[in-house]
């Protein structure tokens, strides 16, 4: 399966909004516990390894 | 009373080999007796071949050492015969809790499938696993089995000499000379022989130490393994606790990197990092306090001509996962009867590299679970640690974080995928006896399938019809013949069949499958045999 890089969120802005409001008022240390939480229950939920590396390879380099 | 490993079993005596005029000649001389040498020892005096282990010691190991047995190594013990014995001494566990700081975040259970004659983990420790293999090679030696133990003797030097290795050797009696025609180097990971040849060990030295301790107490602690992440009486750190027989417990408390390790052996700190562990009303009594700095790495090669490493001399894990003597018995395995072939003139010298090739994948296979597991316990970067705390605090209330959750991959038995000895994979059959995989356990009436698989090729022939044997350039495969419908409990149809009615098994004297079909072909099968000697 590729990874789905077209547009794909119903309303993007209040994806990001809910994002940015998961962090609010958070130390750097909850910030980055948050998110690596946030990162390792979408990893499972994608499951799939050739998707996520293809998201790894993007994620470490955009212009890939 | 002095203890087992006080005493010397094996002490020195004068043998007349140190006063021939020339180097006496031996078949097989083995460097170690731990448990991988004596393991050697024992598989090929059984199976006949003359064998002489050398050691510079004369007593069991000393220290913390080895502590958890897997099945495979109970099966492998099964055969060398002291199996029973292991098991009767040993501890039983099944299941395992992680903790997180303060508190319990899961448990497990090993699950061990049913209908094995062996359980999935024993804890003992390594001095009574190689007590009872000194024990049982006083007995083949009463029996007039060829094989001789001497303790007192430390190798000083190793040639190959095409022909044969030439050894010399230093005891209280002063150095002599012997010759052999093979020689198996279990002499640990500090290998004296792999540096008299000259020989690299290159990988990686996890820049941790490790308290260990083995404490006897009488604590009502459950026969469970505990694991803790960044506990309260060892913070930023791991500690493991676990139980052995002879009350005694298997303590590792994880110290980082800069400290100073004489200062941190020493009893008064000792003693208050085990109270704030067990409790200040826990009274123990420590047996072994050692600090231990772990590291994975392996022999580009085992197999040097005439010259075999097995064991830790070959490769090193750290102890996470339990993968060290478990390994090393299935390095001995996979050895003995190859050479045996070799000495009897019954198969080619190249089988010999086989033992290189499926054994190097082994050691690769736990080199990569054993860093995996350090790397998880003890993170490298602060995001790794930041990753691993997330996966701690999600694993309390989420059943998929738990498989991440990473405090040693317990030693699992190699499959040797893709080995030259196998032939491709002819039965849509189960996984577990794919080619390649040691054949899964089945009890059968009283008794049990392993049982049936000692010495020799097999042909196991279930629901189906093969001649009694087959012999192809004197290698003879005897054949055992089952019927599922003997078996009530469904575990031989579900572990060898599948789906499929029927089928034929070629088995290798280390009870690995080496090929499997739908029904008997003598063509096919002699094809087989013949591959998995090494003469195709
Ligand atoms: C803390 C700790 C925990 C462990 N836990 C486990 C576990 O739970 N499960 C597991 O499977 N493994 C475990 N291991 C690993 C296990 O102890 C080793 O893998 C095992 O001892 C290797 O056996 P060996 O026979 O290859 O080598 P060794 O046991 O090291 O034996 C080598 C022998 O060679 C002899 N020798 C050396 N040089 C010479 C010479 N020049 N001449 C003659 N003789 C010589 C030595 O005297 C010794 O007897 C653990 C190790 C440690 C340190």
């Amino acid at each position: 399966m590729p990874l789905n890089t077209a547009p794909n969120l119903t309303n993007a802005d209040d994806a990001y909004a809910a994002l940015l409001a998961a962090h609010e008022g958070l130390t750097k240390a909850e910030s980055d516990a948050l998110n690596a939480r946030l990162i390792l229950l979408m990893m499972n939920h994608i499951g799939d390894m050739e998707v996520l590396e293809q998201a790894l390879k993007l994620a470490s380099d955009p212009a890939a | 009373m002095t203890k087992i490993f006080e005493t010397p079993l094996y002490p020195y005596v004068k043998s007349p080999d140190q006063t021939a005029k020339t180097p006496v000649r031996h078949r097989v001389v083995v460097i170690g007796a731990g448990p991988v040498g004596l393991a050697a020892a024992i598989d090929l005096a059984q199976s006949g071949v003359e064998v002489l282990v050398l050691d510079d010691n004369t007593k069991v190991s000393f220290g913390s050492r080895a502590i958890c047995f897997s099945k495979r190594t109970l099966e492998i013990s099964d055969r060398l015969g002291i199996g029973p014995a292991l098991v009767e001494k040993g501890v039983q566990w099944n299941l395992g809790k992680v903790f997180f700081k303060d508190r319990k975040v899961y448990d497990f259970n090993l699950l061990a499938e049913n209908g094995h004659r062996n359980p999935a983990f024993i804890n003992l420790q390594q001095y009574h696993f190689e007590h009872e293999l000194v024990k049982r090679v006083r007995s083949l030696e009463a029996d007039g089995a060829p094989i001789e133990i001497r303790g007192g003797n430390r190798v000083s030097a190793v040639s190959d000499a095409g022909s044969h290795v030439a050894i010399t050797i230093q005891t209280e009696d002063g150095p002599y000379d012997l010759t052999a025609d093979w020689l198996i180097a279990c002499d640990g990971a500090g290998s004296p022989t792999r540096s008299m040849l000259g020989l690299d060990f290159v990988g990686r030295v996890f820049e941790d130490n490790f308290l260990i301790a083995d404490v006897v107490m009488d604590a009502d602690f459950p026969t469970e393994r505990w694991f803790w992440f960044d506990p309260p009486f060892n913070r930023d750190q791991s500690a493991l606790l676990h139980k052995q027989p002879d009350g005694v417990w298997r303590i590792d408390l994880q110290l980082g990197w800069n400290i100073d390790k004489d200062a941190e052996k020493q009893p008064e700190r000792v003693i208050p990092r085990l109270k704030a562990m067990l409790g200040d009303e826990v009274n123990f009594e420590l047996e072994w306090v050692s600090i231990y700095t772990f590291q994975c790495r392996r022999m580009e090669k085992f197999r040097h001509g005439r010259v075999l490493f097995a064991g830790d001399s070959a490769h090193q894990v750290s102890p996470f996962g339990a993968r060290g003597a478990n390994s090393g018995l299935q390095d001995t395995d996979n050895l003995v009867w190859k050479l045996k072939l070799v000495i009897d003139g019954l198969a080619p010298d190249s089988l010999l590299d086989s033992y290189d090739l499926e054994r190097i994948y082994g050691a690769e296979e736990n080199i990569l679970n054993s860093t995996r597991s350090t790397d998880f316990i003890t993170p490298k970067s602060d995001q790794s640690r930041i990753f691993r705390d997330a996966v701690l605090d999600l694993s309390e209330h989420h059943a998929f974080a738990r498989p991440l959750v990473n405090s040693g991959r317990l030693s699992r038995p190699c499959v040797y995928y893709g080995s030259s000895l196998n032939s491709a994979d002819a039965l849509d059959g189960p996984a577990q006896s794919q080619p390649g995989a040691p054949c899964p356990d089945v009890q059968l009436g009283d008794g049990f399938l392993l049982d049936q698989f000692r010495g020799g090729f097999v042909i196991l022939a279930i629901n189906a019809d093969a001649p009694d044997e087959l012999t192809d350039s004197g290698v003879t495969a005897r054949t055992i013949r089952l019927r599922t419908k003997d078996d009530p409990t469904g575990a031989l149809a579900a572990r060898y069949l599948g789906k499929t009615p029927a089928a034929v098994y070629l088995i290798r004297p280390d009870q690995h499958v080496a090929m499997r079909r739908d029904g008997y072909d003598e063509g096919l099968f002699r094809a087989a045999l013949r591959r998995a000697t090494a003469k195709d």
